[in-house]
C-alpha cells in the first residue's frame, strides 16, 4: 500500500512540477529571448500550450464528477461552453465603437440583425467583475438546478449520461439560433481588447498562458485537498455503494449536488481562459463529441488521480493537434482506436501503468 | 394487538399523562421501540408482507426466522425507508412516523442497519469506513470540514478493538476476508450508536470461532439498544436469542421462545413443507 502511496506523490509532483515549469518559465522564454535564440517559444507553441491547459482543468473538473463521485457525465462541455460565453460576451462588450457597424453599445451581429437595443442579459458584461461572477456562476446554476431534479430524483447510470448528453445538445441548439442573442451560428468573435490590452499581443497570450497554469494548478491543489476530506471520502463511497451512503445517514443527493456544481464552475473557469486564447466561442463547443472527448482524456489518464486526466487531456490534444495537421481526416478514427484501446487493455490509464511498472521495479 | 395503536392517535392520552411530545426524542413509555401495523407490501401482484404487525421492545434481542421469500429483508426495507408499503403504520417510539421519512433521516434518527451481503466501501481504509459511519453532523458542509476530535479517535479505536480489526485499520476494506468484511460492517453499525440495529444475516461466511464472538458481542449489546437479526442458522439463532418471532408468507406465525417456536406444528410445518 505504501509503494502505491509514494509513487503517487512522485508522479503527482512531477507533474507538479512540469506544470508549474510550462506556466512560468515557457512565458517568460517566449518574451525575454529574441526569435532566433534557441531559448525562445514561440507565439504558436504559447498559444498552443495555454489550450492545452485550458483543456486540462476541463480534465481536472470531470475526473472529480466521474472519477471519484462516479457520475459519468457526458454533457461536461456545456459548463466549459457557458463559462466561455460569459467571457465572449465580456470581450465582444469590449470591442465597443470597432466593430464593422461601428455601433458604440451592440455587437455587431446584433446590428446585423436589427436589433435596436442591448438584450437584458448582456448588460453588466462590460465590467470585467461582473463578467468572471457569470463565468462561474452560470455554469454553476445550470448544474445546480439539472442536478437538483436529477438527483433527487436518483436518476443514475446510463439515464443520467444521456440525460446529460441531451442537456449539451439542447444548448447546442438553442445556441445556434439567432434570436437567442449570442450570434448563432458563427457565435462571438473579433475581439480586440481585454482589460484594455490588445489580446493579439504576444505578451497578453503570454500572460494568459501563465494564468491558464495558475488556475489549473490552484484548482488541482484545491481538489486534491477536497478529496482527501471526510467529504471527498463519502464522494468515493457514494461511488462505490450509494445506497449504503444513505442508510449511514448521509443525504447522497446533496453530496453529488456539491461535487457536479463545484466542477461546473471549474469548467466555466476552464471555458473563460479558453476563448480569448483561440479568439473565438461559439455553439460547436456545446456539441456531444466534445463532452465525449473530455471523457475519453480522462479514461485515458486514468480516473480518480487527479493529475492522470492532467496527462490524459494534454497528451490526446497534442496527439489531436499534430494528426489533424498531418492527416485531418483520421483523427476521429484515430480517438476511437484510444478510447477502445485504453478500455480493454487499460482501464487504469497512463497512470495506472506508471503504477504497476513503479511497483514492478520496486518488487 | 390494536391498543398500542389507539393510545398513539388519542390525543387525550397524552394530556392526562403529563406528556410531553418532544420533537425527534424516541418515546419508549410503552415498552416498545418499533411498531409494525397492518404492514403490506406487494411487488407486481406477489405479497411480500402481508398485514404483517411486529413490536420490538426497547433494549430487547430478536431473532426473525423464516423460509425464504417470508419477508425477512423486505420487512427491513420497510423499517430503514427502502420501501414503501401499502398499506399500514410504521412508528419508531410513539412518536415518529418512519413512513414519512427517507433512508438518510431514518438513519440519522438511530436505526440502522448491516445489509445480508456485506457492504462496506473496498476503495477506503477500515479506519476510514468507521469513521465515515461515525454518529456526527452529515450535511455537506460541516462534513467538509470535518475533523476527528481526540474522543472520537478514542471511539473508532475502541470500535476498531471490538470487532477485532486494530491490526488492519490501515488496510483496504476491500482485501478484508468475508468474515472481517462482516464485522466491518457491524462495526460500522455501532459507531452509528443506533438505538435499534436490524442486523442481516451476520454470521455467512464466519468461521465458528467469528461466529461464537460474533453471538458474545450481540448478547453484550442487548440492554443498551434494540436488536434485530434476520438469520438462517438455527444453532446460531437458539445461542443468542430470548424470543423468536416466525415469518411466512409476509406475515407473523408464531412467536416465543427458540423451544416453543420449535415444537409448533405450524413451523415445523412450514419448514418441513408437511
Amino acid at each position: 500500500m505504501k509503494l502505491i502511496a509514494l509513487g503517487q506523490d512522485k508522479t503527482c509532483t512531477a507533474v507538479l512540477m512540469a506544470l508549474a515549469a510550462v506556466t512560468f518559465i515557457i512565458p517568460f522564454c517566449n518574451l525575454v529571448f529574441p526569435a532566433d535564440s534557441p531559448l525562445h517559444f514561440s507565439a504558436y507553441t504559447v498559444s498552443v500550450l495555454g489550450k492545452y491547459l485550458t483543456f486540462a482543468l476541463l480534465g481536472l473538473s470531470l475526473d472529480l464528477v466521474w472519477g471519484y463521485c462516479g457520475i459519468l457525465a457526458l454533457g461536461h462541455g456545456a459548463f466549459f461552453a457557458l463559462g466561455g460565453y460569459a467571457m465572449g460576451m465580456y470581450l465582444m462588450r469590449q470591442i465597443g465603437t470597432r466593430g464593422v457597424y461601428g455601433d458604440p453599445l451592440l455587437p455587431d451581429f446584433m446590428v446585423f440583425l436589427n436589433w435596436k437595443e442591448l438584450p437584458w442579459y448582456w448588460h453588466g458584461f462590460d465590467h470585467f467583475g461582473f463578467a468572471l461572477l457569470m463565468v462561474v456562476l452560470a455554469p454553476g446554476a445550470l448544474a445546480f438546478v439539472f442536478g437538483w431534479l436529477a438527483f433527487r430524483s436518483r436518476v443514475t447510470g446510463v439515464y443520467l449520461s444521456i440525460m446529460t448528453q441531451a442537456l449539451t445538445y439542447a444548448l447546442l441548439l438553442a445556441f445556434f439560433r439567432n434570436e437567442m442573442g449570442f450570434g448563432g451560428n458563427n457565435g462571438l468573435t473579433d475581439f480586440k481588447d481585454l482589460l484594455g490590452f490588445n489580446i493579439q499581443s504576444e505578451a497578453v497570450r503570454a500572460v494568459l498562458l501563465m494564468l491558464s497554469g495558475m488556475a489549473l494548478i490552484a484548482a488541482f491543489l484545491l481538489c486534491r485537498w477536497l478529496v482527501n476530506t471526510k467529504l471527498g471520502r463519502v464522494v468515493t463511497a457514494i461511488r462505490d455503494q450509494e445506497s449504503r451512503v444513505r442508510f449511514l445517514g448521509y443525504r447522497v443527493e446533496m453530496f453529488k449536488l456539491w461535487i457536479f456544481v463545484f466542477a461546473a464552475m471549474l469548467a466555466g473557469i476552464a471555458g473563460a481562459l479558453y476563448v480569448p486564447q483561440v479568439g473565438i466561442i461559439n455553439p460547436s463547443e456545446f456539441s456531444p463529441l466534445n463532452s465525449l472527448e473530455i471523457v475519453i482524456w480522462v479514461a485515458m489518464g486514468g480516473r480518480g488521480t487527479l493529475y492522470g486526466a492532467i496527462i490524459g487531456a494534454v497528451l490526446v490534444n497534442y496527439g489531436k493537434t499534430v494528426l489533424t495537421g498531418l492527416l485531418p481526416e483520421i483523427w476521429l478514427f484515430t480517438l476511437g482506436a484510444v478510447f477502445i484501446v485504453v478500455t480493454v487493455l487499460l482501464p487504469d490509464g497512463i497512470v495506472g501503468l506508471m503504477r504497476r511498472r513503479l511497483q514492478g521495479q520496486q518488487a | 394487538m390494536n391498543t398500542y395503536a389507539e393510545n398513539l392517535f388519542d390525543e387525550n392520552d397524552k394530556i392526562s399523562l403529563g406528556h410531553l411530545f418532544v420533537e425527534g426524542q424516541v418515546d419508549t413509555r410503552h415498552g416498545p421501540i418499533l411498531y409494525m401495523e397492518d404492514v403490506s407490501v406487494s411487488f407486481d401482484g406477489f405479497k411480500a408482507l402481508n398485514k404483517l404487525s411486529l413490536y420490538i421492545d426497547a433494549g430487547e434481542l430478536r431473532c426473525l426466522i423464516g423460509p425464504n421469500g417470508a419477508g425477512k429483508t423486505t420487512l427491513m426495507d420497510v423499517i430503514t425507508g427502502k420501501t414503501r408499503p401499502d398499506t399500514g403504520s410504521v412508528f419508531f417510539g410513539q412518536t415518529i412516523d418512519l413512513l414519512q421519512m427517507d433512508e438518510p433521516a431514518i438513519a440519522q434518527a438511530g436505526i440502522c442497519r448491516k445489509f445480508q451481503k456485506p457492504s462496506v466501501f473496498d476503495a477506503l481504509t477500515v479506519f476510514e469506513n468507521l469513521e465515515l459511519a461515525l454518529k456526527a453532523d452529515k450535511r455537506t458542509w460541516p462534513t467538509l470540514f470535518f475533523r476527528l476530535t481526540g474522543e472520537q479517535r478514542d471511539r473508532i479505536n475502541h470500535i476498531l478493538e471490538t470487532v477485532g480489526l486494530s491490526a488492519l485499520q490501515q488496510a483496504r476494506a476491500g482485501i478484508l476476508s468475508h468474515g472481517q468484511k462482516q464485522w466491518l460492517e457491524i462495526g460500522m453499525l455501532l459507531m452509528q450508536e443506533p438505538k435499534v440495529m436490524l442486523v442481516d444475516e451476520p454470521i455467512a461466511g464466519m468461521t465458528h470461532q467469528e461466529i461464537e464472538r460474533t453471538a458474545e458481542l450481540l448478547v453484550s449489546l442487548q440492554g443498551q439498544q434494540s436488536i434485530v437479526v434476520v438469520e438462517h442458522d438455527m444453532e446460531f439463532v437458539r445461542s443468542i436469542a430470548r424470543k423468536v418471532t416466525v415469518l411466512h408468507e409476509g406475515s407473523v406465525l408464531t412467536e416465543g421462545t427458540m423451544d416453543e417456536v420449535q415444537n409448533d406444528p405450524r413451523v415445523i410445518q412450514v419448514y418441513l413443507g408437511g
